[in-house]
């Protein structure tokens, strides 16, 4: 089997693209487990839904107008999947997990199991069980980059992301939120203490991971040119193994992580036949992510970044 | 008037005896008043009530929360079906050399190797996990079954071993001192249909699963597990080897899994990976968790409700939307799914140590919400693994 440095670096964008999305939802489980110590297990499903709402405005859009620039529906959708999932994120917050803040640590999880079927399930009747196809209006034709094929949608795609986790550094190192939802991460007893009303903070870290979400659900659907109500679990389960990768808690590890699985996942489902002799193929892609997060659990459990190294996860 | 009972033993077995005479007779009671079908599905929770409590032991027993369970159902099923079915030797002539007449191994092989098969696979499933708790236990047990799952579907090729999405078919029924169960049996005039067969092989199993879960419940090493539930290092003070009673709570909970499963395959005579979702480990986790964790009546409780229910909403919620809009307007399999979930949430909000507790687990509840709080702590405890998280 001879090497193609073309197919490589192609194997990198793909890499780099998906990597982008999973840091973006993965910043929404490590920004909760950072102040609540929680897994918000629904995460993946609020990302399903608003990238469905994104996909229903577009495709509502594009039929009422069908000659609009490509970037102006991904617009219009994205900003009513917004508001949609922050509703979501809030509300899953104040009835699923607030009331269960003293409880036992096992009842919390089991209520965002328990939000995550609902969820999903609800979004099944409401866009029923069939996969939906995006409209043909995002301009297909790539650039050559070395031998790599790259499309304006995966340049916005990065880009997009880079921009937004810039933003989140910002918003969380710089401004008086930022400081407030830092110390209600360090110690939420003391943050309260010193005037941090903790419980909005509690809120608005939802409601942000929810946002981000949404963004990141719309990318991911237009990257593949599809959604579908099943797409949330396992876009969850690899974003959350992103954020465990990198860390979990701490949002730069949360973006390595996503970059590191997508290219991982990527390089992986590449050349997993070659390295087996063919024994195994590219569909067993889905399986790097559990391994990548048994593997990092087992043998460093606080993640590539991770200040201290967990006694008892 | 159970305290009474459990004071009086000619009472004691008296009741017994009535409740064994309502379980031999209820698969002809139901056949009667609802149907065959109605037996089918009280095997089914027969099944379930297995997998819940082989669940419990390692949920509501040792505290270690396994979103991976339904994995040692799928190896105990899948085993009854390369064993049992002309897939093997079919595919391999190598097999098909070394038993000319075609692999049917019987019951009395099958059961205790399912179960041994499966308690290995519990403990190569605890062995990486032992640091972990809570919920990066859940997430890497969940990452496990899912494992399993994409193994099962894939590995048709090169090398067929499971078939694939397509499963295994054609898998032997049991047949027990050369009685199949396959067709009916007649006993002094009175004709057993198949179902009712496998219903009174099922019982069987559960009635010895439940005495083999009490028994284990007040054992020492029954409280060896609830301890490391409630406080694992006080455990290890005193005196508890932590990492080998854990192991053993994911072996024995497996154990239960891979009896299931077997039976599962030989009573469905067909197995693909379809039947061993994350959906169903979720399903058994809310049967444990409705029923009461750690409680074996209600561990069985919540089984035969959440494995009954969804099957008499499907039996009357589909008329119920013909009657009423004319058509069906919700499908019954996600109403079912979106109740579990809901059940999830409310019993978790609501009634926290489930619809039928223990004594001890209810004494622990009410005291916590005397003292207004369960943990000692005003937030969860934060002294794992995010304590080195930091925004």
């Amino acid at each position: 089997m001879s090497f193609h440095p073309e197919i490589f670096l192609q194997q990198i964008v793909n890499g780099l693209v998906l990597g982008s999305i999973y840091a973006l939802v993965a910043l929404g489980y490590t920004m909760v487990y950072g102040i609540l110590g929680l897994i918000n297990f629904a995460h993946g499903e609020v990302v399903m839904i608003g990238a469905l709402t994104a996909l229903s405005v577009i495709l509502a859009l594009h039929g009422a107008a069908p000659d609009l620039p490509a970037a102006l529906y991904i617009l219009a959708g994205t900003l009513v999947a917004i508001p949609v999932t922050m509703t979501l994120g809030y509300t899953i917050e104040r009835v699923a997990y607030r009331p269960l803040r003293n409880a036992p640590r096992l009842a919390p999880l089991i209520t965002a199991i328990g939000v995550s079927i609902v969820l999903q399930n609800v979004a099944l009747l409401v866009w029923g069980r069939s996969y939906h196809p995006w409209p043909p209006i995002l301009p297909t034709t790539p650039h050559t980059f070395l031998g790599a094929n790259i499309t304006d949608l995966q340049i916005f795609i990065v880009a997009g992301a880079a921009a937004i986790m810039a933003g989140l550094t910002l918003l969380v190192n710089k401004t008086k939120l930022g400081r407030a939802m830092r110390a209600t991460a360090e110690n939420p007893a003391v943050a309260g203490l010193m005037g941090v009303n903790v419980n909005v903070i509690i809120s608005i870290t939802f409601v942000i991971g929810a946002a981000l979400g949404a963004v990141a659900g719309v990318m991911v659907s237009a990257n593949y040119q599809i959604a579908h109500y099943y797409m949330g679990f396992i876009l969850g389960l690899k974003a959350f193994t992103a954020a465990v990768l990198g860390g979990i808690g701490n949002l730069a590890g949360a973006m390595l992580g996503g970059l590191l699985l997508g290219l991982i996942e990527s390089l992986g489902a590449g050349y997993i036949g070659d390295l087996t002799g063919g024994f195994l193929g590219s569909h067993y892609q889905d399986v790097f992510a559990f391994f990548v997060l048994i593997l990092v659990l087992v043998f460093r459990p606080s993640g590539l970044v991770g200040e201290r190294v967990a006694e008892r996860a | 008037m159970l305290a009474r009972l459990r004071k009086n033993p000619a009472a004691k077995w008296l009741g017994l005896a009535l409740v064994a005479a309502a379980l031999a007779v209820l698969p002809f009671a139901v056949e009667a008043t609802a149907g065959r079908g109605w037996v089918r599905i009280i095997d089914f929770a027969l099944l379930y009530i297995m997998l819940a409590l082989g669940l419990n032991i390692v949920v509501g027993f040792a505290g270690l929360l396994d979103l991976g369970y339904i994995a040692f159902y799928a190896v105990g099923a899948y085993m009854w079906a390369l064993l049992a079915s002309p897939h093997l030797t079919a595919n391999f002539p190598a097999f098909a050399a070394m038993f000319p007449g075609g692999l049917h191994f019987p019951i009395w092989t099958m059961i205790p190797l399912g179960a041994a098969l499966a308690a290995v696979f519990g403990v190569l499933l605890g062995a990486p996990t032992l640091r972990l708790r809570g919920d990066y236990l859940a997430i890497v047990t969940l990452g496990f079954g899912e494992i399993i799952r994409i193994f099962l579907n894939n590995l048709n090729a090169p090398v067929n071993i499971t078939n694939g999405p397509q499963g295994i078919t054609k898998i032997d029924p049991f047949s027990i001192f050369g009685v199949p169960f396959n067709k009916p049996l007649a006993v002094f005039g009175l004709n057993i249909p198949p179902v009712t067969l496998y219903y009174y092989l099922f019982l069987l199993l559960v009635v010895a699963i439940i005495f083999i879960s009490l028994r284990l419940e007040d054992s020492r090493i029954g409280r060896a597990w609830v301890a490391i539930r409630e406080d694992e290092i006080a455990a290890k003070a005193m005196g508890i080897n932590t990492r080998n009673v854990k192991l053993l709570a994911f072996a024995m909970g497996a154990t239960f899994g891979g009896v299931a499963g077997g039976l599962f395959a030989g009573f469905q005579g067909f197995v693909s990976p379809e039947s061993f979702t994350l959906l169903e480990s979720i399903m058994v986790l809310s049967m444990v968790v409705l029923g009461g964790m750690g409680h074996v009546p209600g561990v069985v409780l919540g089984a035969v409700l959440l494995a009954t229910l969804p099957e008499a909403i499907r039996y009357t919620v589909v008329p119920a939307q013909k009657f009423l809009f004319d058509r069906q307007v919700i499908d019954p399999e996600s109403l079912r799914m979106l109740l579990f979930g809901l059940a999830l949430i409310l019993v978790m909000l609501y009634r926290p140590a489930g619809l039928w507790p223990s004594q001890v687990r209810k004494r622990e509840f009410a005291a916590a919400e005397k003292a207004g709080r369960v943990e000692p702590e005003q937030f969860p405890d934060r002294t794992d693994a995010s304590e080195g998280a930091r925004l």
